[in-house]
């Protein structure tokens, strides 16, 4: 009888209310956070960090800010690496031009100006919809790698027009550079990520995730109960731009350390998440956590399938990733509109039955 | 005439040029809009897929000789033979009606009633698979592409502008007749959907699906019908393009930029695809021209997005589109 509500009484509004209302869940997360924060790091070696945890970690803080944008306010992005570009660049010019501001506080400012420019590409939401809006965002990804990569004092005149991030510490603790340990970039990922996570599913739980949810199912209808269409859109724009600027600014910062815009965030990168989303789950925190997870793994998993023990040609292995990629929307979104993250749904409501589902 | 209007002249023209492209991947998306209401973002993949038939089918290549060799050691790449274009183009026509057959087998079915954004998404996923299908199958490197169609500069519009302005304009003989057969190809289906049966239902799914269910028209078949259409208008932009610049991955880049060309002619118009393309077309070489000292090159990229974002905030069912109507 693992997983009931029967016998978990709650006696108070505050207990009502919490995030996990089972107590089997909130075993489970108590169980996720020690092994994140203290297993983990334990037995993990450079190779696991880097090509699987660490990008993990920032693919699902982008993952959350698009699903903020899509699955929670239904309104479609194809701009997601453009937003992350802007926070990867607004953390180099942030941190080269101050440096003794601390970096986090450099990373959570990356994320506010990413935040207004989102705000920005979000003012044609008011008008437009579907996949209108997505050429529309798609004139942000365009422009703004552009403007990244034609302008010198983006780059600090730098001569071969890519950024690096240079060394910075917290605490006597490097962070970001070359020398950063790999224990210090699992941490700053995974603080991030842990924070960004509580921060989204309390925000959708709340008052602003309800006024999205709202235009997300029928704007107008909205509207007609008292829903003010120009602040849920574009506040779902700029808590949405924030989650993915602070993505783009640890992609850089922490996992990457030098990137050229046109390559590191190119209209690829956007439907990149947007797939993490899609078959995650729309309008799922948890899906978002799944869907990074599924494509993360996978071209590790497949590389070192048919690379690594078939003997089979590198780029003969990405172009059946691909392939595989596009197969997998295409039965998700037939099989089970709402992602991975349904999939988990159901396994809950069948627990919750069992043994006895009759 | 001064140089500078000459050379922004030249600039507009070959902006013709490159508009017509685009009106051609936009046709596509266009047709299958009216008849579905789907926005087939797989469009500029299918033309690149189409092209890339056509190019292993000429070259007698094996298909999926990457992977078999792979797998089984094996070191097969061609059949041995050439065909000629002439044979090679109606068995890619081929290919590609069974491709929209297998689509509507496939996917479209099971998404029938769906919500269009989900269907957008599906058809993204479309694009990848095959994307990643067209090199499996053929190979990913650049190809050349020729099926007879004369390329380099046209002599005959040098002479002609050399001698009304006393300067010759660069204009590709390749251009001119990919503005011949766009004519060709919106007479014929302006033709098709007016005159013949077919086209007559294709129009009544159009206007109203339930009630051309209603009279008797199939629409499964109806859908197979328009997604082969739109697979012969890609393989058209594909031979195109592919004689243009290679066969090769930019392909699908560039179906992006039908995309803003849509939002200017109007997702339902046929004749609205045209026109956008032309005005992208033009709007992004002039621009480029005369912007390039100002704020520097390359503004091709983001300009014809930038155009359709200022656009839709002022017209967004577009110059020819119908009215956007919203109920609750």
């Amino acid at each position: 009888m693992l997983y009931r509500e029967a016998g978990d009484f709650k006696t108070s509004y505050a207990s009502d209310n919490q995030t996990f209302p089972i107590r089997f869940d909130r075993y489970a997360y108590w169980v996720v956070m020690a092994v994140a924060f203290l297993v983990l790091p334990m037995v993990m070696n450079d190779y696991w960090a880097n090509s699987i945890v660490v990008p993990f970690m920032i693919y699902v803080i982008a993952a959350l800010g698009l699903n903020i944008l899509i699955g929670y306010t239904g309104l479609l992005s194809l701009g997601t690496a453009a937003f992350m570009a802007v926070g990867a660049y607004a953390t180099f010019k942030l941190s080269t031009a101050f440096p003794a501001m601390p970096i986090y506080l450099v990373f959570i400012l990356s994320g506010l100006v990413t935040s207004a420019v989102g705000v920005l590409f979000g003012l044609p939401s008011l008008k437009i919809k579907g996949f209108y809006l997505a050429v529309a965002t798609l004139a942000a990804q365009f422009f703004l790698i552009w403007l990244f990569t034609r302008y010198g004092w983006f780059f600090n005149y730098s001569s071969t027009g890519q950024i690096s991030m240079p060394e910075r510490s917290m605490f006597g603790v490097t962070i970001t550079g070359a020398t950063a340990s790999s224990t210090a970039v699992y941490f700053t990922c995974l603080i991030f990520t842990v924070a960004m996570a509580w921060l989204a599913r309390n925000l959708t739980r709340g008052q602003m995730g309800r006024t999205w949810m709202a235009i997300r199912d029928m704007d107008i209808a909205a509207e007609i109960i008292g829903v003010n269409p120009l602040i849920a859109k574009l506040s779902s724009f700029a808590v949405s731009s924030f989650f993915v600027g602070v993505a783009g600014a640890l992609m850089f910062g922490v996992y990457l350390g030098a990137v050229e815009a046109g390559e590191a965030f190119g209209i690829n990168k956007s439907f990149l998440v947007l797939f993490m989303v899609i078959i995650g789950g729309l309008g799922s925190i948890l899906g978002s956590f799944l869907g990074a997870a599924f494509l993360v793994v996978l071209p590790v998993l497949l590389k070192i399938l048919l690379v690594d023990n078939l003997g089979w040609p590198a780029d003969l292995a990405r172009h059946l990733e691909i392939m595989i990629i596009g197969a997998l929307i295409i039965i998700v979104l037939i099989a089970e509109p709402h992602g991975m993250a349904a999939l988990w749904r159901t396994i809950k409501e069948k627990l919750r039955l069992w043994p006895f589902p009759h | 005439m001064s140089d500078n209007l000459l050379f922004a002249m030249e600039a507009a023209l070959n902006g013709v040029t490159v508009g017509i492209m685009y009106s051609l991947v936009a046709l596509g998306f266009v047709l299958i809009f009216k008849a579905s209401g789907i926005f087939n973002f797989a469009q500029g993949v299918m033309a690149l897929f189409a092209a890339l038939t056509l190019v292993g089918l000429q070259n007698g290549q094996i298909p999926f000789a990457p992977i078999i060799n792979a797998a089984f050691g094996t070191s097969i790449h061609n059949f041995g033979w050439n065909l000629p274009s002439l044979v090679a183009i109606p068995l890619t026509v081929l290919v590609m009606i069974g491709m929209a057959w297998a689509i509507e087998r496939v996917v479209l079915k099971h998404l029938v009633n769906q919500e269009p954004i989900i269907l957008f998404m599906a058809t993204i996923g479309l694009a990848f698979f095959l994307e990643g299908l067209g090199d499996i199958m053929w190979g990913a490197e650049v190809k050349r592409l020729d099926v007879g169609i004369p390329q380099g500069m046209s002599s005959w519009v040098d002479e002609t502008t050399y001698n009304l302005f006393g300067y010759g304009f660069f204009i590709d003989t390749l251009s001119l007749y990919a503005l011949g057969i766009a004519a060709v190809l919106v007479t014929g289906l302006v033709l098709f959907s007016q005159y013949t049966k077919q086209g007559r239902a294709l129009r009544a799914v159009a206007d109203d699906h339930q009630a051309a269910l209603s009279v008797g028209i199939s629409l499964r078949f109806i859908w197979v019908l328009t997604w082969s259409i739109a697979g012969i208008v890609a393989l058209v932009a594909g031979i195109m393009w592919g004689s243009k610049s290679g066969v090769q991955f930019s392909l699908s880049l560039i179906a992006l930029k039908a995309l803003p060309v849509l939002i200017l002619g109007g997702f339902t118009s046929i004749p609205g695809a045209i026109v956008g393309g032309l005005l992208i077309g033009v709007g992004e070489k002039l621009f480029d021209f005369f912007m390039q000292p100002v704020i520097g090159g390359a503004t091709e990229n983001w300009f014809a997005y930038m155009l359709a974002l200022v656009f839709l905030l002022f017209r967004p069912q577009g110059l020819f589109g119908e009215r956007i109507i919203e109920r609750v």
